[in-house]
């Protein structure tokens, strides 16, 4: 645990790529194979499930440091982070201990999920007491389940890559599925991690697949790319990205977060395919009639169950919208050009003629301007705008552009003036500062007038604008409720969003996806925020 | 007898004894804990001050009407025994002790419990009623020994030596940087500090204090900068000034960097958790010490500690002042507007509590 409360206080406190590659190789090699998978594990965003509950954890915690519960919420709300408060709230420890990282997650924490209260209680009590803060801080993110690490995976792929010495493409194919959580990180596996290249290496692969090729947003002018004939133009859909695996004679669906989802589509489990092939595209709520997907927000009702239904099945059909093909006949093609890619996917899609497998269609046209207007009629077509796929690009790993590049084209995004309504504090860098809030727009007429909430946001401010906010909000307050404030109406924000959509769960009865703040607008008086009446001009154009 | 200690718009005001403790705004007699810029202005008639401090407060107000106080030595006025106690925060700074008719008040000024090399170490004075300062008053903040966090200092300069790289301490000029100096291992390369630092490094030693030999960045040769470490003021970060320092890895030093979240706003390398004031243990054990019955809290975190003190058995209540108002010390967060949990409403623990609207 310490060489590993090490390594993370390292990799925290600096933000130079350079010194985390650093202590990332020292750690890796001088780390016991065993605990170095556990450290691979949560390194490349892991995630185990809470072992003790958090109520149960602040509960000890208080009582361990004798403090009171209002006592540990204002350290809370100073902290911004639970496992950090719990860490500094606790007297120092008495003794000393320095047990891996394995053992601490095996031995330790495994055992403390379902255990009785008192059990927890005296296990807690003697680790806290061999730790200091910042072991202790681990611990309770390892127990909590909430563990995250400011360290790309591609940074771990690098080191470990260095470490033993083969490219970091094998690393990262190797790495697949490593965070999966069904799937126990062992000595062994660390070790087959880091090994030479063997010619077996395909028969490692049991399920697990590639690591996605990621989009660039495209910024510039499409013309700034050449010719409209080199590149592979497709739309950009708005659904799972997704790999459809098909090995040992099992299918295997994988989300772009490395998530194993194959249950929660039957449809796709239920594919046929031929054994070795790889499928890459986007899972959609589809009908089979409809010229178009579904929008997002159906797809995430069936997300949200636990069980399917046949009747849920029936009504919101899943399909793979497949636009590549990486294995066939167990053969990686990630190599070939993206043309050729394309033309096998096409043969492949077409002898495996299943409903649930649709192929994303090519948008054809032959100058810039007449994609461009294409694209503006995306959301009429539910989709987010196009992508753009270099007809030589390989399958890259991650968001590279080293063996060819694809570009998101998209729309710009829905944009409207909302009036900061509440407001709460952020956490980790953001913490004690008032960064998350909600927006509202004007519903009624004369003194019924009144302001909506439609919207949360947090993204999209600097430090400086946060900071003016922040004390703007703290000067206007008009009540608190816990953490959150209600503020005098006096700021307007441009609030831009991708879709829109009825939800009666919304008390505008509108719910917006992905908002965030464009722009504080400064000019703009609260009288001239945006209306309901607008929003629902929005949702009335996106569904006709 | 009403209190003896009071706030006036000017400041904390001793009733009897007519005069003022720290004042904000000018006023005929002024008793100075300490000479940070918040707790010590220009513009009184007359000031006192303890003995050790006095240089270090003429340097910063210029030529002022001013007494000196050896520590523990009492004088009186308007009957009010005036006496000052060390307080342990930086050079010269002191407790204010005041007895009248039979009762005593103690106002804390800004202190520390830890002792270290630059300054006479914080002394507990018995009272009826102490005056206690809040800065870090939650139970999260807990300092490690100085001698292991200088050790750590030291290392992370040795470090960066080895790599020929020049290690940036950003530390306010007026007793962290001295306290920081007084712990280096001179033997790994030279120390600069900046022209606002070294003023107060030569009332240091004038008064005695062991401060390594230091220098202006204009009088090193370039090449021993690779291995020197640099004392600033966190203002001279992101200047000019800065430029000559080539690869540098820097790093702040205060309470404040204990959290995660302030170090990462402050993106600086390291940040190491060296503090003038007291803990949360520090303030507690400082509290009990004093024997007082009633204690009044002042900047910082006042309702936390009123609260905590109140549910522990003691009168306690707050006064609002205007320390801390200024970044010199660290009274204040490194950030504007991220003050610390003191008006943060509590319950953080539900992401959105129950009766919070929604969206």
């Amino acid at each position: 645990m310490r060489e590993f409360a090490r390594l993370y206080a390292d990799l925290d406190e600096t933000t130079s790529t350079t010194r985390k590659l650093d202590a990332l190789q020292a750690y890796f090699a001088s780390a016991a194979p065993e605990n170095a998978a556990w450290a691979v594990y949560f390194l490349a965003g892991g995630k185990p499930r809470q072992a003790v509950p958090t109520k149960l954890l602040r509960q000890f915690a208080i009582e361990y440091a004798a403090l009171d519960e209002w006592l540990f919420d204002e350290s809370y709300a100073a902290v911004g982070d639970f496992a950090e408060t719990i860490a500094h709230i606790l007297p120092p420890p008495t003794e000393r201990s320095d047990i891996g990282l394995a053992e601490w997650m095996e031995q330790r924490i495994g055992p403390l999920r379902g255990a009785d209260p008192g059990r927890i209680r005296e296990a807690l009590f003697g680790y806290w007491n061999e730790l200091d803060w910042r072991e202790r801080f681990l611990l309770v993110k390892l127990i909590g389940g909430g563990f995250r690490v400011g360290v790309s995976r591609l940074l771990v792929t690098r080191a470990l890559a260095a470490i033993a010495a083969v490219d970091s493409k094998l690393i990262a194919q190797r790495l697949m599925g490593w965070t999966d959580g069904r799937v126990k990180p062992t000595a062994g596996g660390f070790l087959q991690l880091i090994a030479e290249q063997s010619a077996e290496e395909h028969k490692l692969r049991g399920g697990q697949p590639y690591p996605f090729f990621l989009s660039h947003q495209l910024a510039a002018e499409p013309a700034t790319l050449g010719e409209p004939a080199d590149w592979i133009v497709e739309w950009k859909y708005d659904g799972i990205r997704a790999q459809l695996v098909r090995r040992d004679g099992q299918n295997f669906l994988w989300s772009r977060g490395e998530d194993l989802i194959t249950e929660r589509f039957p449809e796709l489990a239920a594919a046929r395919l031929p054994d070795g092939m790889v499928l890459d595209g986007e899972v959609l709520i589809w009908q089979r009639d409809s010229p178009m997907p579904s929008p997002f927000a159906d797809l995430q009702k069936r997300i949200g169950r636990k069980t399917l239904s046949a009747k849920l099945l029936g009504e919101l059909p899943a399909v793979l919208c497949c636009y590549d093909l990486l294995e066939l006949d167990g053969v990686d093609l990630r190599g070939l050009p993206q043309h050729e890619r394309r033309a096998l996917l096409e043969i492949e899609v077409a002898k495996l003629d299943q409903p649930q497998l649709r192929i994303s269609p090519l948008v054809d046209a032959d100058s810039w301007e007449a994609l461009a207007a294409l694209r503006a009629g995306s959301r009429a077509r539910s989709v987010e705008g196009m992508m753009l796929k270099a007809r030589t690009a390989q399958y890259g790993v991650g968001r590279t552009k080293d063996v060819g590049i694809w570009w998101k084209w998209k729309i710009d995004p829905y944009a409207i003036d909302a009036v900061l309504l509440y407001a709460q504090p952020g956490s980790g860098r953001r913490a004690s500062l008032y960064t998350d809030y909600t927006f509202a727009v004007w519903d009624g007429e004369g003194e019924e007038r009144k302001l909506v909430p439609f919207a949360k946001a947090y993204s999209g401010l600097t430090d400086a604008e946060i900071a003016q906010v922040d004390n703007v909000i703290r000067r206007t307050t008009i009540e608190k409720f816990g953490p959150v404030r209600s503020v005098k109406p006096t700021m307007v924000f441009e609030i831009g969003f991708e879709g829109i959509a009825l939800s009666p769960r919304h008390k505008a009865g509108i719910a917006v996806r992905f908002p965030r703040i464009l722009r504080r607008r400064s000019d703009k008086p609260v009288d001239e925020a945006d209306t309901l009446d607008t929003l629902k001009g929005l949702l009335e154009a996106a569904t006709a | 007898m009403g209190d003896m200690v009071v706030v006036r718009k000017e400041g904390l005001y001793c009733v009897p004894g007519d005069f003022y403790i720290d004042p904000w705004r000018p006023v005929p007699r002024a008793v100075i804990t300490h000479a940070h810029g918040d707790h010590a202005r220009v513009g009184h008639g007359h000031y006192l001050a303890a003995a050790p401090g006095i240089g270090v407060l003429k340097s910063r107000l210029g030529d002022i009407s001013v007494d000196a106080l050896d520590y523990g030595q009492t004088v009186v006025h308007n009957g009010v025994t005036i006496s000052l106690h060390p307080a342990g925060h930086v050079l010269g700074s002191s407790q204010v002790r005041m007895e009248c008719g039979g009762e005593v008040w103690v106002a804390s000024g800004d202190y520390k419990v830890e002792p270290d090399k630059t300054c006479a170490p914080f002394e507990p004075v018995r009272c009826d009623t102490f005056i206690t300062e809040s800065t870090f008053g939650l139970p999260i903040y807990r300092w490690q020994p100085e001698a292991e966090l200088m050790a750590e200092i030291n290392a992370w300069w040795r470090k960066n030596a080895d790599e020929g790289r020049c290690s940036v301490v950003f530390a306010y000029s007026f007793g962290k940087a001295q306290r920081i100096l007084a712990g280096l291992d001179a033997s790994i390369g030279a120390i600069v500090c900046h022209g606002s630092v070294e003023p107060l490094n030569r009332a240091y030693r004038a008064e005695g204090i062991d401060i390594p030999p230091t220098v202006l960045v204009s009088d090193i040769d370039k090449a021993l900068l690779r291995r020197a470490l640099v004392v600033a003021p966190p203002s001279a970060s992101g200047s000019t000034w800065m430029k000559r320092f080539g690869d540098y890895s820097d790093a702040f030093a205060s309470g404040w960097m204990l959290l995660r979240g302030a170090r990462r706003r402050r993106g600086v390398d390291r940040g190491f958790v060296l503090s003038d004031h007291a803990d949360w243990p520090g303030l507690m054990s400082a509290i009990k010490a004093t024997e007082a019955e009633r204690v009044i809290v002042t900047h910082g975190s006042i309702p936390t500690l009123v609260r905590w003190l109140c549910q522990n058995g003691l009168d306690a209540s707050g006064f609002e002042t205007e320390y801390g108002a200024e970044e010199e010390d660290e009274a204040v967060p490194p950030v504007a507007g991220a003050g610390p949990a003191g008006d943060a409403a509590a319950d953080a623990d539900a992401a959105v509590s129950k009766d919070a609207p929604h969206a």
